[in-house]
């Protein structure tokens, strides 16, 4: 952790113009009647302005809990956020007030989910509801607001806006939502955050492939950062910058997208590339090279490396503390006992075929 | 090469309830007179985006759906023709695992009983033979046979998954069914479970179809693969073949769709495949695909492509070819 | 391959609680759900332990002590207009009222469940004519329709409670038809009719116990409802015979005295409404934990 102390104040010190929102020690527990469950431990994640963050992690790793500490979705009780500070543009979102959280989110901080029909509202009509953001915010007249709703729908994409913001969501396909979703997330003054939950989840693969092209874009057009969650390796290597790799409410590895394609130093993050079936090395192998075992409970978790029970090289220290950083790189860091035991280079031995894809 | 199951000219349409009185309901065509067949031993993937009709069809081979038109030969026979005896007989040599690991077993059910379910239906052996058998089974599947008086609630959804797949195996099939089998499960679980999959088609010589929307799953695991589009086939080959030389339009830009598990090279893509899935109720005049299709031309709008062997096991239905 | 595979067992980690033992923690946070609970047992024992609770007999007269006033004598909450034993009425009473409640309520359940689920299950044609005929049940008023068929059958006790029964059986069907259109749409049906399961086992074996927990609120609510709708006929005199020591028709038969002895037609009417209350409370409760749309 002294690193990672060591990192957050030189990064206060000289980078802090860049980062937009940064979380310091941030740990959140769910207190159910079985026991508690520790969704998210010792947590340190940056996001810069104008990049795309990724965090990448299957179910129950943490990393929709983590969104919604952001912008303060937790349901509390069960859920507590135990420790931590969570800073957005020098203040601490964990300190403010129902009143003021409610004024960022929406606002500077925007989320778009899995299942856009969920959070449109079902009786207004599309234009209106993107409209009303526009209004929300700017002292402009209804026209006017209208007019800028039709310019968004356009730049998502939307195909013949000015009949599409007369309809009503169910009216709409579910990559269109998605895209009316996005553009009330542009809707606000300056858009600061985009949380992206599971954006392309729900949908089909080359209306998925729509989605990520536009983010993409988006974040090339505008300096907007975005915080994508999924689960999906395929959707970080199309549209993030930089990826953290969750497990079971840690962090494990984290580096530059291409530096964590190239040379995936976590035994989980290798196992997850290579459970993969695109994964080019299939060509014509077998079986797949699939990670045994299944996510240890976080009921019972204690502060052994939650990967331990699954890991090929697991060793008896893995048993008894998480690791500390590892820096492979000067943007790629990983969290693992055996990395850190390793000599010299860890990587090269480890990825194996990995690199040459 | 034996042939298991011939499917010729399937049709299964549905008819919609209409809103408003005195309206002609409005018929999905969602398997629209499909051909094809399987041979013993083989696994045909069948992919597809949502609304292609690729899970109703599964369903339908199973005459879990009615069918509109066409036949549905297994062994030569006539499924939808069998009696009550034969269709029972039918049942245990056809077997399905399910998308969805939490709806796919009863809640109330401990794992033993949902285990003995089928052979108690089908009658078949002792209470001692079953607990054997189950026994086998679960360790097959890779499930500690102590946990049979668990229910379902309380395994992970990769676990459950591995029950149903027992489940399906109590009855020694000789042909399943997985439909989404491992859409729902995590990418490691996954690969656990198609290598499950896997073992079991060596071990059992199985004949598999496995539907999925998952491309690459799809192409990992079958020897033979159909893509479909809004009830119809659009292209069949070897998979080899089909990886390496599609020819529909459609099935390229589901190739190109899938996102890379690579981010080199991304900023300088192919051009996405843009627009929605059109509506089953009401499909696009002519080739259905010619909305999106980057080589539409004026005769696709018009005319419905048929099925053609282009080489030798590699069909395609596309004015191109 | 096979050695490979046993490799691959799985070991499960926790024990996780049943659905049950997990409803049974909730409802335990659950304050009005518990008073509802208190009140059904104590009703409950009252009427099992009735001959042990009062020294008196329910149907003893003494005209020498009518009207005594509660509260001043051995006679706790005083006698009534022949000189019976208030409290001693209002325990047995129960034993009546209990009887009503599930004979009644196990009427319209058996009947109900039948007809939700064979309409549910089949759908289509059977499915419109049932839920018609049942629509028209709902639209006449509930007391007149027991009224109705307490008049064809003749006033007494059991007509009442068949009376009560048949008219319920419309809200048991309808409870029972939803849920299993909810169930029936799961995977493990189609999985089991894949299997080869018939009709029947699907029907009783499969999708009933999956619909247990709204048909256990229903019935809950219902024997409130039964014991308030008895209590109604008896009041009418459609229901119970006198001398029985029903607790409507110890309101019916008292009411004259209104005025002049309030604690005859106060003592019997407080019974019912704490009973009632009671099995209403411990309904809403369930419904709070049994109903997977109240959880997180």
């Amino acid at each position: 952790m002294d690193k990672d102390a060591y990192t957050s104040r030189k990064l206060a010190s000289d980078q802090d113009k860049d980062i937009l929102l940064s979380m310091e020690d941030v740990s959140v527990s769910f207190y159910t009647h079985r026991g508690i469950v520790k969704a998210v431990r010792n947590l340190n994640l940056k996001i810069n302005k104008g990049e795309t963050l990724a965090l990448v992690g299957e179910s129950g790793c943490g990393k929709s809990v983590t969104a919604h500490t952001i912008n303060q979705l937790i349901p509390m009780p069960p859920g507590k956020i135990e420790n931590g500070k969570v800073v957005f543009e020098g203040r601490d979102l964990l300190k403010l007030d129902e009143k003021e959280i409610a004024s960022l989110r929406g606002d500077r901080i925007s989320m778009i989910f899995q299942e856009p029909m969920t959070s449109l509202n079902p009786v207004f009509k599309i234009g209106d509801q993107i409209a009303d953001v526009f209004l929300a915010h700017h002292n402009i007249k209804k026209e006017e607001a209208m007019e800028k709703t039709i310019n968004l729908l356009k730049l998502v994409k939307i195909p013949a806006p000015e009949r599409r913001i007369k309809d009503y969501p169910h009216q709409l396909s579910g990559g269109m939502r998605q895209r009316a979703m996005i553009a009330m997330a542009l809707a606000s003054p300056e858009p600061g955050l985009l949380i992206a939950d599971e954006p392309t989840t729900a949908l089909d693969v080359t209306i998925q492939a729509q989605i990520l092209r536009l983010i993409y874009d988006l974040k090339q057009d505008i300096k907007m950062s975005v915080l994508l969650i999924t689960h999906d390796m395929g959707v970080v290597a199309e549209t993030a910058d930089r990826v953290i790799v969750m497990y079971a409410g840690r962090k494990m590895e984290e580096a530059d997208v291409y530096s964590l394609f190239e040379k995936p130093s976590h035994p989980y993050t290798q196992g997850l590339l290579n459970s993969l079936p695109s994964n080019k090395k299939y060509e014509d192998a077998a079986r797949l090279e699939a990670i045994k075992g299944t996510i240890p409970d976080l009921l019972t978790i204690g502060s052994e490396c939650p990967f331990e029970n699954r890991c090929p090289h697991a060793m008896p220290v893995c048993r008894e503390s998480f690791p500390d950083e590892t820096k492979i790189d000067d943007d790629h860091s990983v969290w693992c006992h055996y990395v850190e035991g390793e000599d010299a280079s860890p990587s090269s031995q480890l990825v194996g075929d990995q690199g040459e894809k | 090469m034996e042939k298991i199951l011939e499917v010729k000219n399937l049709k299964t349409y549905f008819t919609l309830k209409s809103e408003k009185f005195g309206a002609k309901p409005e018929v999905v065509k969602a398997v629209n007179d499909l051909s094809f067949e399987v041979n013993k031993g083989e696994i045909l993937g069948i992919v597809g985006e949502s609304g292609c009709g690729k899970s109703t069809l599964g369903k339908t081979i199973l005459k879990l759906n009615h069918k509109t038109g066409g036949e549905i030969l297994y062994k030569g026979n006539e499924i939808f023709d069998l009696d009550a005896e034969d269709l029972k007989d039918m049942r245990r040599k056809m077997q399905m695992v399910f998308q969805d690991p939490f709806s796919s077993l009863n809640p109330r059910k401990k794992v033993g009983t949902l285990l003995a379910q089928p052979l108690l239906i089908h009658k078949l052996g002792s209470k001692e033979e079953i607990d054997v058998k189950i026994d086998k089974v679960m360790k097959e599947v890779g499930i500690n046979p102590v946990y049979k008086g668990r229910f379902p609630h309380q395994f992970s959804g990769g676990q459950r998954q591995r029950i149903g797949i027992a489940r399906a195996l109590m009855l020694d099939p000789e042909f399943i069914i997985c439909d989404e089998a491992v859409s729902a499960l995590d990418v490691s679980i996954q690969a656990q479970v198609l290598n499950l999959l896997l073992d079991l088609h060596d071990k059992y010589k199985f004949t598999y179809i496995f539907i999925a929307h998952d491309l690459a799953v799809v192409e990992f695991i079958s020897t033979r693969i159909i893509v479909m589009y809004l009830g119809k086939i659009v292209e069949t080959a070897d998979k080899k073949e089909l990886v390496n030389s599609h020819l529909h339009p459609y099935t390229k830009a589901l190739f190109d769709a899938f996102p890379a598990t690579d981010p080199k090279g991304r900023e300088n893509r192919d051009p996405v495949l843009m627009g929605d899935v059109p509506s089953p109720i009401n499909p696009p005049s002519g080739c259905y695909f010619h909305p999106r299709c980057p080589r539409v031309m004026d005769k696709c709008k018009l005319e419905y492509p048929e099925l053609k062997e282009v080489s030798s096991g590699h069909k395609a239905a596309c004015w191109l070819y | 391959m096979s050695t490979e595979i046993k490799e691959n067992i799985i070991e499960i980690s926790s024990e996780k609680n049943s659905l049950f033992r997990e409803a049974l923690f909730q409802l335990k946070g659950n304050k009005s759900a518990i008073i509802g609970f208190i009140i059904i047992v104590g009703f409950i024992l009252m009427a099992f332990l009735a001959p042990w609770l009062t020294p008196f007999e329910p149907n003893a007269q003494d005209i020498s002590i009518r009207k005594t006033a509660p509260f001043v004598s051995s006679h706790i909450l005083g006698t009534d207009d022949l000189g019976r034993d208030l409290l001693t009425r209002i325990i047995y009473g129960s034993r009546i009222s209990l009887i009503i409640g599930t004979i009644s309520v196990g009427i319209s359940l058996t009947f109900g469940i039948l007809i939700g689920l064979i309409s549910g299950y089949y759908g289509g044609w059977v499915d419109r004519i049932v839920m018609r005929f049942i629509d028209i049940m709902l639209a006449i008023p509930y007391v007149l329709l027991t009224i109705v068929i307490v008049a064809l059958l003749g006033p007494s006790l059991i007509n009442a409670m068949i009376a009560i029964g048949v008219s319920q059986i419309p809200q048991y069907a309808r409870v029972v038809r939803a849920s299993v259109l909810a169930e029936k749409e799961n995977d493990y049906i189609t999985a089991e009719r894949s299997l080869g399961a018939s009709d029947s086992e699907l029907m009783f074996k499969s999708i009933l116990p999956n619909c247990i927990a709204p048909i256990f609120v229903q019935a809950t609510l219902g024997i409130g409802d039964a014991i308030l709708s008895s209590a109604a006929l008896s009041f009418l005199g459609l229901g119970a015979q006198p001398p029985t020591s029903e607790w409507g028709l110890m309101i019916a038969s008292s009411r004259e005295f209104v005025t002049s002895a309030w604690w005859i037609v106060t003592f019997p009417g407080v019974a019912v409404l704490l009973t009632v209350l009671g099995f209403n409370l411990l309904a809403d409760g369930l419904r709070d934990v049994l109903d997977p749309r109240m959880k997180d």
